[in-house]
């Protein structure tokens, strides 16, 4: 299995927690790789938090083809960091030849648009930069939106820690939200597309289990947007259907339960709502995940949510104290950096219940 | 009993044709001409066998051989009495015979006279080799052999009429579906489910599905709530019971299909769903709360609708749906045929139509397109109900499925609630033989080929596709109805297998297909009183209820080891097949 961690932070906090969390959980993962999105930053973009960020690793010719599509699209450069990376050989990283995390300025003509038309163009130059790289064999493109980072590589997540920096406490990049994961590659050729976290338009989520509906569900999302791309991973469903759901649909997040994880026909009946559930199931027929399966997502709003499999059940807790909301694979994780908590306050989400977490910390368990 | 080897049923065949009738005829009985009516009178010679012409038709260009032991035969009449094709009857026969009696040879001829039982040679008494002689024989001393060597095909058209049957194609080699195995087993990482212990929802919708951004639906208190109307949709058992009418079937058959279902419903938790065949239903049932578990059909001959109309408004619930049949898999392009034979007077009072054959017309009279399709017969038969049933097409499976299948899918008044696709192993009452036989498409690849191509389109689902025509051919219904649904069909329609639980005898190897004679040894095709009698409504419907709940648990028993607890519809990963081609065709992994 794979193990995940998330944190939601009253204050910044660096990776420092989330990699605690991941070794402490180490027996559950195989060390091939690791994968994170720091959400709500602080750091070295704390002044930049209003127009977007690209995340991308990528060769020279890639990045050179980059700045000609970026120029070509009107984006202007803002700022740019480039992270320290360890070159020891001792490390068991493998390394890309450049990471780059740029914020760039909208186009002329975007600025004075509404955001609700700036982030179609941002999805849209996101998949025409990684169509691009990887038409091109020239790199991976993970994120383009405002206050977003992505960082994916294969490799032990200890030494990727490493190479990084990741481990300092005065580590320059700081987030409020932070979603990881550590690998345990089983069905996949390990390629980075395939990491989770996944990110699109707003909405990041990573999960752990296996998509028994994989086939079912990218056969119907393929048609349903062009973002809807890749399929590396049986996890990028989990995110598509999020994402059409509460965007393409504009149902309210809790609909999300309904359409990965059907009520039983029984129980629907009995339900004053059961003519519109009855018409989600059949519409949304191909979106049920059907396998062991926990997500935890964060919403554009910066709500984070967890939601199970109803029969299987892939183990996910969350635990908070008063500065911090942590949901985690297993309990030890969290137990690594919140060892002062109540633990009787420790939520493990139910097969039918959507666990969603507010800006103020404050947790709210959806019944289904 | 000492079997006969063909060699000594050959020898008695010799002997029987140079025996003498003790019998002459003068008014031939009706359904065994060779039984007399009258004794020859005493004293007059007993005439000799006629003269056998080469031209003549015999017992042995016919499907079956009867192999009778005369060793072993008590003479108790039960076979000829059971016989519904008058292919037996009784004969009495004068033997010569050599006995040498006391203590030293002393050859005498002497004769005797025995009741034998004897094979009509002409084909309108043909042996059909169902088999019913050999279930009645207190001693199995008779048996129907298949006759590998007949020459059936060759004479049976004599009198310028093609040959005509029931039952399925028989000329098809191999089934695909055996050659599909249930391939992706969850194993460890997605672990299988417990079938007796997980709950499973194993239910799919009859109905149009409107796509989730065009739902009626608006927020309100982060509620979704109605915002218009919706058509129409059935959650029903994926596995149907397929229309046969009254009229092609017994009134106690169909009385039988029709208890099961209210039994399924009512008492397993099943929600099964009937098909009534055009044939009309009975005002009782038309008018009970149980409609709710018919579909009602309607095709090209309007049979029995006249009926169902004037029900209407005493209608107490709408029936599931209603089902327009432009063709069927077991001869596509012919209309549905009802011979006068079948034709008794209850079956003329429900259908409202005199005593003769009932051919109905290839074709929907005044339908030219699909558009007009959906425009005329979907439209009236929706506006007939107020849009509250959903009304699906049932054509057979042909080159040009997915053409139809497409324009129904973009149909844009959403008004198409199912596509019920029928493949050439779908059975028929009566048909000809050639086309049963020679015609039609195999109803997989079509199936996949719509689902596909729905998939192309993003619609999979909208319509839901039933696949129908030779599911449970093999007895496993579920295993096929399991394939079938991950191949991409929301459900299946069955029809044969149910009669074979009620007990038909027929098969696809020329067994019995008497289905349009009327003449049904076994009570399920006919309406001949005597005949249907022979049919336990309640027995078979127990059998039918009983085969429903084996494959209920059947179907769970292979949803549970890939790990689905919802329909698999259209999970083709689940599958692999170890035919190569057809793994090809079907776009699954082949495996070896």
């Amino acid at each position: 299995m794979c193990r995940i961690a998330a944190i939601k932070s009253k204050h910044p906090v660096s990776p420092t927690p989330i990699l605690q969390m991941m070794a402490a959980m180490q027996k559950g993962h195989d060390n091939s790789g690791f994968a994170m999105v720091m959400q709500d930053l602080d750091g070295v973009f704390a002044a930049h938090k209003d127009v977007p960020l690209l995340s991308m690793a990528c060769t020279p010719a890639g990045l050179e083809r980059t700045e000609r599509m970026m120029t070509h699209r009107g984006f202007g450069l803002e700022f740019d960091w480039q992270p320290e990376v360890d070159p020891s050989s001792a490390l068991d990283i493998q390394r890309m030849p450049l990471y780059v995390f740029r914020n760039y300025r909208y186009p002329e003509e975007y600025r004075s648009r509404p955001f609700s038309e700036q982030k179609k163009f941002l999805v849209e130059t996101q998949l025409a930069l990684r169509h691009a790289l990887a038409e091109s064999g020239e790199g991976f493109v993970y994120s383009f939106w405002p206050d977003v980072l992505t960082l994916k590589e294969i490799g032990d997540p200890r030494d990727i820690a490493a190479a990084f920096g990741l481990w300092k406490e005065d580590f320059p990049l700081q987030a409020r939200t932070i979603s990881a994961q550590c690998r345990q590659n089983t069905n996949y050729q390990i390629v980075r597309y395939a990491a989770h976290p996944f990110f699109l338009e707003g909405y990041t989520l990573m999960g752990n289990g296996e998509n028994t509906f994989f086939q079912k569900n990218r056969d119907f999302q393929q048609t349903l947007s062009p973002a809807y791309t890749g399929f590396e991973s049986d996890t990028q469903c989990f995110l598509y259907t999020l994402h059409y759901v509460a965007e393409i649909l504009g149902w309210p997040v809790q609909y999300y339960k309904h359409v990965i994880t059907p009520l039983p026909f029984e129980e629907m009946a009995l339900r004053p709502d059961a003519p519109v559930l009855y018409e989600i199931r059949q519409a949304c027929q191909h979106l049920e995940i059907n396998g062991p399966n926990t997500v935890v997502f964060t919403l554009p709003d910066g709500r984070m949510g967890i939601a199970c499999d109803t029969k299987k059940l892939r183990p996910v807790v969350v635990g908070k104290d008063a500065g911090m909301v942590v949901a985690a694979s297993e309990v030890c994780g969290i137990n690594r950096i919140l060892p002062d908590r109540d633990s009787d306050e420790d939520i493990y989400p139910g097969e039918r219940e959507l666990v969603l977490v507010d800006q103020n910390l404050e947790v709210q368990r959806w019944p289904q | 009993m000492a079997a006969m080897t063909d060699l000594e049923v050959d020898q008695q065949s010799r002997q029987d044709a140079r025996a003498r009738p003790a019998g002459g005829s003068s008014a031939a009985h009706p359904r065994h001409p060779a039984i007399a009516k009258s004794a020859i009178p005493a004293g007059k010679r007993v005439p000799l066998a006629p003269p056998v012409y080469v031209r003549d038709t015999h017992a042995t260009d016919q499907l079956w051989k009867i192999r009778w032991n005369p060793e072993t035969c008590i003479r108790c009449g039960a076979c000829v009495a059971t016989c519904t094709f008058g292919a037996l009857h009784a004969q009495l026969q004068r033997r010569g015979q050599t006995v040498s009696a006391g203590t030293l040879p002393n050859p005498l001829d002497t004769t005797e006279v025995i009741l034998a039982v004897r094979q009509a040679n002409d084909l309108a008494h043909a042996c059909r080799g169902c088999g019913m002689c050999e279930k009645v024989c207190p001693t199995a001393s008779i048996r129907p052999v298949a006759n590998a060597h007949n020459r059936f095909a060759v004479v049976a058209r004599r009198g310028g009429s093609p040959i005509k049957r029931g039952g399925r194609a028989h000329l098809i080699p191999g089934r695909v579906l055996d050659s599909i195995k249930v391939g992706r087993i969850s194993q460890m990482t997605d672990p299988s489910l417990d079938a007796a212990r997980h709950t499973f929802d194993l239910l799919t919708p009859l109905g149009r599905s409107i796509p989730a951004d065009k739902l009626p639906l608006k927020v309100e208190n982060g509620k979704l709530i109605p915002a218009g109307r919706m058509p129409p949709v059935r959650w029903i058992y994926p596995i149907l019971i397929g229309d046969m009418s009254i009229g092609a079937l017994s009134w106690r058959m169909w009385e039988a299909l029709a208890l099961a279902t209210a039994y399924l419903n009512e008492e397993c938790g099943l929600p099964v769903r009937m098909c009534s065949g055009e044939g009309g239903l009975p005002v009782k049932l038309l008018t009970s709360k149980n409609l709710q578990y018919m579909i009602i059909q309607i095709a090209s001959g309007h049979f029995g609708w006249n009926r169902i109309i004037k029900a209407m408004p005493k209608m107490v619930t709408d029936p599931a749906a209603i089902l327009i049949k432009i063709g069927q898999g077991a001869k596509p392009g012919d209309g549905g045929l009802l011979p006068a034979e079948k034709v008794a007077p209850h079956i003329q009072a429900i259908r409202g139509v005199p005593h003769a054959d009932l051919l109905s017309p290839p074709n929907h009279q005044g339908l030219y397109s699909i558009e007009e399709s959906v425009q005329k017969m979907f439209l009236s038969m929706n506006a007939a109900f107020q849009f509250r049933v959903p009304v699906a097409i049932k054509v057979a499976a042909s080159s040009t499925s997915v053409s139809v299948f497409n324009n129904l899918v973009r149909d844009p008044y959403h008004i198409v609630g199912g596509f019920f696709m029928d493949g050439i192993q779908g059975g028929t009452g009566a048909a000809n033989e050639v086309n049963l036989d020679h015609s039609g498409h195999p109803v997989l690849g079509k199936l996949r080929d719509c689902y596909l191509d729905a998939v192309a389109m993003g619609r999979q689902g909208q319509i839901p596709i039933f696949a129908g025509g030779g599911f449970g051919q093999t007895g496993n219904l579920a295993a096929d109805a399991f394939k079938a649904i991950c191949l991409g069909a929301s459900g299946v329609f069955a029809a044969k297998i149910f009669l074979q639980t009620a007990g038909c005898v027929g098969d696809e190897k020329g067994r019995c297909n008497s289905c349009n004679t009327g003449l049904c040894p076994v009570g399920i095709c006919t309406q001949d009183p005597a005949l249907v009698a022979r049919l336990d409504v309640d027995a078979a419907a127990q059998a039918i209820v009983d085969y429903f709940l084996a494959t209920d648990q059947e179907l769970k028993k292979l949803m549970a080891p890939i790990g689905n607890s919802s329909l698999p519809i259209g999970r083709s990963d689940a599958l692999i097949s170890m035919d190569k081609a057809a793994a090809d065709r079907l776009q699954i992994a082949y495996a070896c």
